[in-house]
């Protein structure tokens, strides 16, 4: 395991950001931190990365316990959500850094620059300082700079939070591209399941300071272990105790017994896709997915009647 | 029309407070042309307190930028215990008049003072000596580095500092190559301010100096002096030489501050 987190405790005063909190980290893994905020997410980066204390418990990188290492001895990247760029370094000498600081030779950090700014895409704008370019830009180049000390570990803290949701979509599909060419054990935290399910091999789905549920993405949409898992990985239907996904939601004209009278409130285009938002004759509320051709065929329009039948649901005790 | 009025109304402000005092300081001295004037601020009396004002600043800057950048970020970046006291304590030295500075220091440090006999025993003299003066100039320059500082180390918060920490960097690296490049702007304006300020220091000192021609005669105090004595142009010489210190210190401010940088 390259990352072990176990047992870690983090209070902030009254506030218990971290509760017994234990996570494993697989080598080469890119896992996903994922939760709302105040969920501890955070928190848990900072103490792996030994900016943060904990109170309590243990974290092992490589199988080292570095609970009581300051962060500059723990060999590890940390990518700041607001990159934390050095605003008096050039591109080119925000990235030699770590290199720097460690002393090696000169032409070795040259090359190794150069090398990491083309990996980065930023060749040509190494002599730009950071409040000369664009967010998407800073935080690539912060990435760089990260990388440039090899780390054993790469941590970071909702990377993509405060960029556009277009440069966040471009950013996340070249992250996952660049894991697969460099390999580093990567933790990210985000609040973004959508972000989680798309590129982390791994989720770590915490809330109020504790794990909820580890496992790839897959395994956390289709078999969640409790309701916070269920209602926050991906869209869902409560009726009573049972929870269902809109896409198992089974719309037809005809009742079949297990089938309850529904009426189309409002029909949402979504692309292939079409939420119809429904609400059955005792006044619950609830909304299926179906494709468009499914959509075409039933001629549901707002005001129509239908029937539902949840195909698949899940009660949690 | 309304542009113009303001425009002239600031600058006459300006031209009645500060431009024509300075001018005429700097006309009269050069009333009989600069060779009486040289020769007024080439005095044995006047060269040494020259001496002893640019000494007394070589003392008292450097003190006040170390400890003003330490005070900063101890304010800013540390939670101790009587932390709001020494916040508030810093302001002390503008708010209380130099004289009773001055007058504060005789009378720890004289003669029956609490430290008096101390530093007598130790063979020191504080008080109408130069330790007294350096004293009393640090004093009453102490807060400018300090809060020049404060504000730019709260406005550019601690993620760059972390984020050289991840990359390797021990906190003494972290403050050398992150923190002090990123306060610089403010630290040279403090320097400046609290340079202008230890060369024209006059009440604290004149307290503590005892006015010894020759011996703790600063050039402000020359200044007074050489008036008292109804030499005029000696006067109003060695101001100008004051006011060109001062100049110099704003210009050379000015000239190594690159333009793009803001405070």
């Amino acid at each position: 395991m390259a990352i072990v987190a176990q047992s870690v405790t983090k209070r902030f005063g009254s506030f218990t950001a971290l509760d017994d909190v234990s996570i494993e980290v697989r080598d080469g893994s890119l896992t996903a931190l994922l939760g709302p905020s105040g969920s501890g997410k955070s928190t848990l980066l900072r103490v792996i990365s030994g900016l943060e204390r904990p109170d309590s418990g243990r974290v092992l990188i490589e199988g080292a316990d570095l609970t009581r290492q300051p962060p500059q001895k723990r060999g590890v990247g940390f990518v700041f959500q607001h990159y934390a760029a050095f605003k008096h370094m050039t591109v080119r000498e925000n990235v030699a850094f770590g290199l720097k600081i460690r002393k090696q030779p000169r032409a070795e950090i040259r090359d190794r620059v150069a090398e990491l700014l083309e990996l980065v895409q930023l060749a040509g704008l190494a002599d730009r300082y950071p409040a000369q370019l664009s967010g998407g830009q800073r935080q690539r180049m912060a990435l760089a700079r990260a990388l440039a000390v090899e780390p054993k570990v790469l941590l970071l803290d909702e990377p993509f939070g405060a960029l556009d949701a277009r440069v966040r979509k471009e950013l996340r599909a070249w992250l996952r591209r660049l894991h697969d060419e460099v390999h580093v054990t990567t933790i990210f935290v985000t609040h973004d399941q959508e972000e989680a399910m798309e590129i982390a091999d791994q989720i770590v789905l915490m809330n109020r300071g504790r794990v909820e549920q580890v496992g790839g993405p897959r395994e956390l949409y289709e078999e969640p272990q409790n309701e916070f898992v269920m209602t926050f990985v991906g869209p869902v239907n409560r009726l009573g105790d049972e929870f269902v996904r809109p896409h198992d939601i089974e719309l037809r004209l005809e009742p079949n017994g297990e089938s309850e009278r529904a009426t189309v409130e409002r029909v949402v285009h979504l692309g292939f896709e079409v939420r119809v938002e429904l609400r059955l004759d005792d006044g619950r509320e609830l909304h299926a997915q179906v494709t468009r051709e499914e959509c075409e065929r039933l001629e549901i329009a707002p005001g129509a009647e239908v029937f539902v039948r949840p195909r698949h649901t899940r009660v949690f005790a | 029309m309304h542009r113009w009025l303001l425009r002239g109304l600031g600058l006459g402000y300006l031209a009645m407070l500060l431009a024509a005092p300075v001018g005429v300081v700097f006309w009269r001295a050069f009333e009989h042309g600069i060779g009486p004037a040289w020769d007024a601020v080439t005095t044995p009396d006047a060269r040494h307190a020259f001496y002893l004002t640019v000494l007394i600043a070589a003392i008292a800057v450097p003190a006040n930028t170390v400890f003003g950048v330490v005070c900063a970020i101890a304010i800013v970046r540390r939670r101790f215990p009587g932390k709001g006291i020494v916040n508030a304590l810093v302001d002390l030295p503008l708010a209380l008049s130099p004289v009773v500075v001055g007058l504060a220091f005789l009378l720890l440090y004289g003669r029956g003072g609490w430290f008096g006999s101390w530093v007598s025993d130790h063979g020191i003299q504080v008080v109408f000596a130069l330790p007294g003066m350096v004293l009393a100039t640090i004093f009453v320059s102490l807060p400018f580095v300090v809060r020049e500082v404060v504000p730019v180390l709260r406005e550019i918060g601690t993620e760059q500092e972390q984020a050289a920490s991840t990359l390797g960097a021990s906190p003494l690296q972290t403050f050398a190559r992150i923190t002090l490049p990123s306060i610089r702007w403010a630290v040279a304006y403090g320097v400046v301010l609290t340079t202008a300020r230890a060369l024209g220091e006059f009440g604290a000192v004149s307290v503590v100096s005892g006015h010894i021609v020759g011996k703790t005669e600063t050039l402000t105090l020359h200044v007074e002096e050489r008036y008292q004595s109804f030499d005029y142009v000696g006067a109003y010489a060695a101001a100008v030489v004051l006011a060109m210190l001062a100049i110099g210190t704003l210009l050379a401010m000015s000239v190594f501050r690159p333009k793009e940088a803001t405070r």
